[in-house]
């Protein structure tokens, strides 16, 4: 079985949403904390690609940023191929560790610097990690990269703005590529582009994951996008991890009943005209999460104990679900 | 065959700009029967949004309308002007735009804004509109809608405010409602919740509805017949499942390929997805002939050369060369 | 060469410049008023600040169309005979010189201290947009009359004619700082968070290099418009203070002062003495305007 390579063990990362002080103090109102991801542990494997699935505000890429050092976590551990990066002494090795992850986003219109030629953009990370110093190298690698995602070379004169959406995250992905990373955090990077344009992405990366022994954590709210391209899926819901599976048995057999919900939203291109649970209510308002359970309030299986007690992940079969109703044998 | 409630023939909208003129809308046809629901889709830059603007009278200068003709139950208003397509939007053609945020003015109350228009619209007194909004506001699904009226959009989430707007568009009772993108600003849960809703609405009053949308997974589930477009013009139209299950034009085989789907139980890992080589064109670069062509797996001599009418293939009507 | 100019040419800009006949002839006028400035040594026909050649027999000529003028003084003297056109040219380097850079002094404080209060966040923008608001309390004059008095005060008479025109600059430049840094800092908050800053900082950049080589270049553009309103706006202050007797020195007259020592004479019926530089000075003032309104309806994407 191949090692994690990265691991997450109980983190959480919380935001001060609160009103300015001068307000809190003539208003008398509280603080408020947005506990946007709230005790997330698993690990990706040597490899795989991971995908964490959930709709606005579940948390998931607060999770991606976590990962990759744009927020620090308040709480809990992230490993990294056995080096802790949370709370390390060592700034160094924690950088050294950095250099092997990179981050592919979502817009493609907002991820490239409008100012920059293509060439500068992808050889950025080339200089500042010391990969390539004469332009000549410089040059010859950019062209590479390039050619690895389906540009030409002549490319690297032109601005990002002469670009498609879809030719845009291709230069995203070079520049990603560029430091030869081993881990690839995939912030929801087709949702924003043409259905016809992400099946040429999603394509683009399977290949570049098996040339490149690449492993990938793949953030997206379409749970269709993620069944093409994921090993094991972790599906989240307000800042916890409610069900991790392999691909296979999340979508044969769902245990979580928000998972099930989730399936069920998907529209039916089959159109097999099956019919279809009723979907309960809207995501609660995340600076004041339901007790217990998150999920409770819309659960058709809740009990009390889900008001009062919230529930912890646990193998239920070969998947880990975080609900009391499976562990009681009740689902 | 009753007589369609809209009829969209040979459409064109065009930008002046000062490198030349821009066609967005190329030769598009359509029309829609009454109480029918008819889905418009296509990539971004397929034209789709400023064919539903043109409609309803809402292009942004420079963009006009430049050719083809369209009619409402019979009489033309794309030559219609000022007051007169004010008083046919809103009463005749309810509208319903992408973002719910933006629909909906944050100052006013929903009520507020609710009734406005159904006395625009309505010959009714004041608390007649009143005990409509309220009714309609049921009808859509808002809870405890006599305390609710009095609310701000602020106060509602998303999904909630989507349903405020399509209350808003059906509260002059129109006899066709545009969506464009009702649902893509919305998780998905609230998605199928919306998808539902307009369902139910176009069915119990016998609204027609033209859905734009780039999901084909929303018309497959809402439609009863869809028109396809690319680069401004529309390659095939037709009933969904025809569409979906055997389309005959290349382009609607390739995007049915690169949709993805779920089939549970199958291992899906690192299965490809069917691709369409390339990217749809500008405006400023569409190819003569067939604006497909360059892409097409299946381009002969002629789809260089020529631009296909569509002609009738099955129970769809296809604009290519493969069938004409 | 020639397709790089015809690209030029053909831009956006150029072209919405070329449709715009006030734009152009703004244009013509400040590219005049400067090269008159920039050239006054070789173009004015005295030099009016050489006391060796100036003669009192020359003072109060009117200008030369009248019946008492001279040829040799187109725009007439004033009382001590100095050439008023001279007068003019001299005056207008002074007055653009001064004007340029306090604005190049106030653009580079206060895009620095938007773009750091922008990205940095935290206290350190606060603190700073905290002593922006107190000094957006205060109107620009007093603020240089401010500085200026204490620089009068702070130093020896003698050395006020070398300093006088630094100071000058130093405090219409101090005066202005704020509007650079609010604009910039609304612009690199939007930029910040965009993914190409957080792209760079996953690669793992340094944050200076960050905001000089990726926020910068983006939140440039309307700093260029406020800076072209901002030389008029400058050489307005300037002009004012040196009215009110506090700008530059006498021997080095600007517009302003010409316009203040032109003022005693008015009613005394030799008018040409600060009507010229008036006029001179409302024509640089209105032609920099102009341009500046053009740069900003360019250059807004929304416009287009």
């Amino acid at each position: 079985m191949a090692s994690a390579l990265l691991r997450l063990q109980e983190v959480g990362r919380d935001f001060d949403v609160s009103r300015p002080w001068l307000n809190r103090l003539l208003e008398g109102l509280p603080r408020e904390i947005l506990r946007a991801v709230d005790g997330v542990s698993f690990e990706v494997r040597r490899g795989e690609t991971l995908a964490l699935v959930g709709e606005s505000g579940c948390g998931k890429s607060t999770v991606a940023r976590l990962i990759v050092g744009l927020y620090e976590p308040s709480r809990g551990r992230i490993e990294f191929d056995g080096v802790t990066l949370t709370g390390a002494r060592d700034r160094a090795e924690v950088r050294r560790v950095r250099r092997r992850m990179q981050m592919i986003f979502q817009d493609p219109y907002a991820s490239l610097n409008p100012r920059w030629r293509v060439r500068e953009v992808i050889a950025e990370p080339l200089r500042v990690l010391g990969l390539a110093t004469s332009t000549s190298e410089i040059e010859a690698r950019v062209a590479e990269l390039l050619a690895q995602v389906g540009l030409a070379p002549e490319d690297a004169d032109k601005y990002p703005h002469e670009f498609s959406g879809g030719q845009r995250q291709r230069i995203s992905i070079a520049r990603a590529l560029a430091g030869r990373p081993e881990f690839l955090v995939c912030d929801e990077p087709t949702s924003a582009l043409d259905v016809s344009v992400q099946a040429q992405i999603l394509n683009l990366m399977t290949d570049l994951q098996e040339r490149l022994g690449l492993t990938y954590l793949f953030i997206s709210h379409n749970l269709a996008v993620v069944s093409h391209i994921a090993d094991r899926i972790g599906v989240m819901y307000l800042g916890r991890i409610v069900e991790l599976a392999t691909a296979e048995r999340l979508f044969s057999r769902p245990r979580h009943p928000y998972t099930r919900m989730l399936l069920d939203a998907v529209p039916d291109l089959e159109m097999t005209g099956k019919a279809r649970t009723p979907v309960a209510g809207e995501v609660p308002n995340p600076l004041a999460p339901p007790p217990g359970c998150a999920f409770h309030p819309r659960c058709p299986h809740a009990t009390e104990r889900c008001r009062l007690e919230r529930p912890a992940m646990r193998a239920a079969g070969e998947a880990q679900v975080a609900c009391h109703a499976v562990e009681e044998g009740r689902i | 065959m009753s007589e369609a409630l809209l009829e969209v023939r040979d459409l064109r909208v065009e930008f002046p700009t000062r490198r030349g003129t821009l066609v967005a809308v190329d030769g598009v046809s359509l029309s829609i029967a009454p109480g029918e629901v008819l889905g418009v889709v296509g990539e971004s830059g397929a034209g789709k949004s400023l064919t539903g603007l043109a409609i309803i009278g809402l292009l942004e200068p420079p963009g006009r309308i430049a050719g083809g003709e369209i009619r409402l139950e019979g009489a033309r208003i794309d030559n219609l002007r000022g007051e007169a397509i004010r008083r046919i939007r809103g009463r005749r053609i309810g509208v319903i735009f992408q973002d719910p945020l933006t629909s909906l003015n944050p100052l006013y109350t929903i009520g507020r804004q609710l009734t406005e228009t159904i006395l625009t619209h309505l010959d009714v007194t004041a608390a007649e509109a009143r005990e409509r909004a309220i009714a309609l506001l049921r009808e859509v699904g808002i809870p405890a809608p006599e305390s609710r009226i009095e609310h701000y959009p602020h106060q509602f989430s998303g999904g909630m405010r989507q349903r405020v707007v399509i209350a808003l568009a059906l509260c002059a009772e129109p006899r066709l409602v545009i969506a464009d993108e009702p649902t893509t600003a919305l998780d998905v849960s609230i998605q199928a919740q919306i998808i539902q809703l307009l369902k139910r609405l176009a069915r119990e009053r016998g609204t027609a509805v033209m859905l734009i949308t780039h999901d084909m997974g929303v018309i497959a589930e809402t439609a009863d017949r869809v028109a396809v477009m690319y680069a401004g013009r529309v390659v095939e139209i037709g009933p969904v499942r025809e569409v979906i299950h055997a389309p005959r034009h290349p382009y609607t085989a390739g995007l049915m390929g690169s949709i993805p789907k779920i089939r549970a139980g199958a291992a899906r890992r690192r299965e490809r997805l069917a691709q369409i080589e390339g990217a749809m064109p500008r405006l400023t670069q569409i190819p003569p002939g067939c604006a497909f062509n360059p892409r097409c797996p299946k381009r002969m001599e002629r789809c260089l050369a020529e631009r296909p009418a569509p002609v009738a293939a099955g129970a769809n009507r296809v604009a290519c060369w493969l069938y004409g | 060469m020639h397709r790089a100019l015809a690209r030029l040419w053909d831009h956006d800009l150029a072209w919405s410049f070329r449709r715009s006949p006030v734009t152009v002839a703004a244009a013509v006028v400040a590219l005049a008023c400067v090269a008159g400035a920039v050239g006054a040594p070789w173009l004015a026909p005295y030099n009016p600040f050489d006391a060796a050649s100036l003669s009192l027999d020359n003072a109060f000529l009117p200008p030369a169309w009248t019946a008492e003028g001279r040829a040799a003084f187109p725009l007439g003297t004033d009382d001590q005979g100095r050439d008023v056109l001279s007068t003019i040219l001299y005056g207008a380097r002074i007055s653009l010189g001064v004007g340029v850079a306090a604005v190049l002094l106030a653009l580079v404080l206060g895009v620095s201290a938007g773009l750091i209060a922008g990205y940095v966040g935290g206290r350190t923008d606060a603190i700073l947009m905290r002593i922006a608001d107190v000094q957006l309390s205060f109107p620009a004059i007093l603020i240089a009359l401010l500085i200026d008095g204490v620089a009068r005060v702070a130093l020896p008479d003698d050395r006020h004619g070398e300093i006088a025109i630094p100071v000058l600059i130093l405090s219409i430049g101090i005066s202005g700082w704020v509007q650079y840094a609010r604009t910039v800092r609304g612009s690199t908050l939007v930029e910040r968070n965009k993914e190409y800053v957080q792209a760079a900082r996953v690669i793992g950049r340094h944050p200076l290099a960050i905001m000089i080589h990726h926020v910068l270049p983006n939140v440039t553009g309307p700093v260029l418009v406020i800076a072209t309103i901002h030389i008029a706006t400058a050489i307005i202050t300037e002009a004012t203070l040196s009215f009110l007797g506090v700008g530059v020195p006498p021997t080095r007259p600007s517009l302003g002062t010409l316009i203040r020592v032109g003022n005693d004479f008015l009613f005394s019926g030799e008018w040409w003495i600060t009507v010229f530089p008036g006029a001179a000075l409302v024509m640089l003032v209105l032609s920099v305007n102009l341009l500046g309104d053009w740069l900003r309806d360019a250059l807004n994407p929304k416009l287009r």
